[in-house]
């Protein structure tokens, strides 16, 4: 009896990068093709684990997850503010295909607004409570959106990256020099959300970053159902079609500025939503809460989890602060890796560009407009 | 006249690209440009489409002056752009494609109505109709953007270089299908640097140099004409 030797197949022979697409693939596969009901338990288990992840009764038992160096509660609450901001910045990025490097500006805007108008600090001293300055805020964010966006969407490409870098640039430098905002000096005693326990201790407290990041999770949830159904509607087909191929989307008779203004002044919108929890939660806002590094880091993750996928935006948002999170309190031969924590950012962005520029997570299309791209660059050559 | 055209002159910056062309497609006509590469044919369809703004003279549709109306209102007035070479939407799927198409219509069972007739004018499509834009041939890219512009129910349809990349057998069978479009009732403008096939099919010409009209006729006349023959056909 003799025995063959089968030559390597094509799939073998394209190493790693395949296999593990092929992986995710047929993850992808197995989740579309499973029941409902079996999505759906599996969903709600992920949703509950999330929930009861910032009990130390649940998360001692998670072995190395919970953060050695910071307090675990508190870094899911910063992980949860990154998670929402990255569900705002991939709709304009990740959907309309618009580049903004100045998204946290708007989360600046919405903290501001909130402690401008609530704190006993700020020049007006209106002191109103917080609840109600939060739609405020959401709605001067969008505002500040549509005024950005009204004269750089008319254009095309780069123009925008530049007017978003220089209004998230004009915002922090507002903060840092204006009177009106209080520089490093600052906000304090921003009000905290409402809400009682039973026996009359506030529900949102000093200490306790719990209740806030289940506020921030519910509001997340709740973003990500409306933000499905608008891309599963017409609006969401124009945004693709938009990023796609703006000529063709408006030779489609789509109203194609429209369509980018929506984008931009939603995911405006939700960052400055997430900035309303933040000032709300830090009882204190100052002008070093808001460099330049935060929108680039959002930006990243949003790339890194897979751009124009919501459950990749969310991965990719949460991942990312984790990480820088988790470098804190660990030494190596004596050095603070905390110290290192954005070359190693910088080392695993440059290998994922590299070996999966479409992301963690990528939405189908976005990785066959991926490879229609190269088909182009070669073509050029 | 369903479209007029009349002393149009568009820049790119300082560039002039368009010297006061002035055109005519009347209703049920196949009309063709020819031209030499960058004698201004693809701007004069960006122009017409509405995506490149005209510096001056007026564009008449239907009888409604559109110069300055946007490019997706004009596509809701029934003219609709297939635009040149990769023009399509590479994430989408054929089907999805297909769907952008028909993006401003909201009569279901016209739209439905529609795709099966693309579907048949095209059998190529039907057969891939899963699969994404993107990884299709040029040739079947190419049918996929006619047949895209075609489920927006066009008055006039404007066909940019639909030849271009094409395979001989392939260019024959785009132009048969043209034609075939033209018998259902479609008036059809069309862009082509394969000047014999356009002049062929075309009802009545116009030939564009350096930003010019410098001819114009039927596709019979201009076909036979000896300067055309020359610069354009490779008779000598």
């Amino acid at each position: 009896m003799t025995t063959t030797v089968n030559p390597p197949t094509p799939e073998q022979q394209e190493g790693i990068g395949v296999r593990l697409r092929h992986g995710r693939e047929a993850v992808a596969n197995r989740w579309h093709h499973a029941p409902r009901w079996v999505r759906w338990v599996l969903l709600a288990a992920v949703i509950v684990f999330f929930y009861a992840l910032p009990n130390k009764e649940f998360y001692q038992y998670l072995g190395p997850i919970p953060t050695p160096g910071a307090n675990f509660t508190q870094v899911l609450f910063t992980v949860s503010i990154y998670v929402l901001l990255a569900v705002g910045l991939n709709i304009v990025v990740g959907f309309a295909g618009l580049l903004d490097l100045g998204y946290f500006g708007f989360f600046a805007v919405g903290a501001y607004t909130v402690a401008v108008l609530t704190s006993p600090s700020s020049n007006i001293k209106t002191l109103w409570p917080w609840l109600l300055v939060v739609p405020i805020a959401i709605a001067l964010t969008m505002v500040s959106g549509v005024m950005l966006g009204t004269p750089t969407l008319r254009l095309r490409g780069d123009y925008l990256a530049l007017v978003t870098l220089g209004f998230a640039e004009m915002i922090r430098i507002a903060a840092v020099s204006s009177d009106f905002l209080k520089g490093q000096r600052g906000f304090n005693q921003i009000p905290h959300p409402p809400g009682k326990y039973a026996d009359g201790k506030p529900f949102f407290g000093v200490l306790d970053a719990r209740p806030y990041y289940w506020l921030v999770l519910t509001l997340i949830i709740l973003v990500v159902i409306g933000v499905r159904n608008l891309t599963h509607s017409r609006v969401g087909r124009a945004w693709i079609s938009i990023r796609e191929d703006e000529d063709a989307a408006q030779l489609m008779g789509v109203p194609t500025f429209k369509f980018k203004l929506w984008a931009f002044a939603s995911g405006a919108a939700i960052a400055g939503l997430a900035g309303a929890l933040f000032a709300g939660k830090q009882n204190f806002v100052n002008s070093q809460n808001f460099e330049l590094l935060n929108s680039i880091i959002i930006l990243a993750a949003v790339i890194f989890g897979g751009s124009g996928n919501i459950v990749g935006a969310i991965v990719g948002g949460g991942l990312v602060a984790y990480m820088i999170e988790r470098f804190r309190g660990i030494e190596l031969f004596g050095v603070e890796l905390y110290e290192y924590r954005f070359l190693f950012f910088g080392l695993v962005l440059v290998v994922m560009m590299i070996f999966r520029p479409q992301g963690l997570i990528p939405n189908r299309r976005r990785a066959a407009e991926f490879k229609d791209r190269r088909k182009e660059v070669i073509v050029g050559e | 006249m369903l479209l007029e055209i009349e002393d149009v002159s568009l820049l790119y910056g300082r560039i002039q690209a368009l010297h006061g062309i002035s055109l005519t497609v009347d209703e049920g006509e196949i009309v063709a440009l020819i031209g030499a590469n960058g004698a201004g044919k693809s701007t004069t369809m960006r122009a017409i489409s509405g995506i490149r703004p005209i510096a001056t003279g007026s564009i008449k549709f239907a009888g409604e002056d559109i110069s300055k109306l946007r490019a997706d209102l004009r596509v809701r007035r029934g003219l609709c752009q297939a635009p040149e070479g990769r023009g399509i939407f590479p994430g989408m799927t054929v089907l999805e494609n297909l769907d952008m198409g028909a993006y401003t219509r909201r009569d279901k069972a016209g739209i439905a109505q529609d795709l099966a007739r693309v579907l048949d004018l095209f059998p190529r499509l039907a057969e891939r109709r899963k699969q994404a834009g993107g990884t299709l041939s040029g040739g079947e890219q190419q049918m996929l953007a006619v047949g895209r512009a075609l489920m927006s129910r066009p008055k006039l349809l404007l066909l940019d270089e639909p030849s271009m990349g094409l395979a001989p057998m392939l260019i024959q069978q785009i132009f048969t299908i043209i034609t075939e479009i033209n018998q259902q009732g479609t008036t059809i403008l069309l862009v082509e640097q394969n000047a014999q096939q356009a002049l062929a099919r075309a009802h009545r010409a116009y030939v564009l140099e350096t930003g010019r009209i410098v001819k114009s006729g039927t596709g019979a006349d201009l076909l036979h004409d000896p300067s055309v023959k020359e610069a354009y056909l490779g008779v000598a």
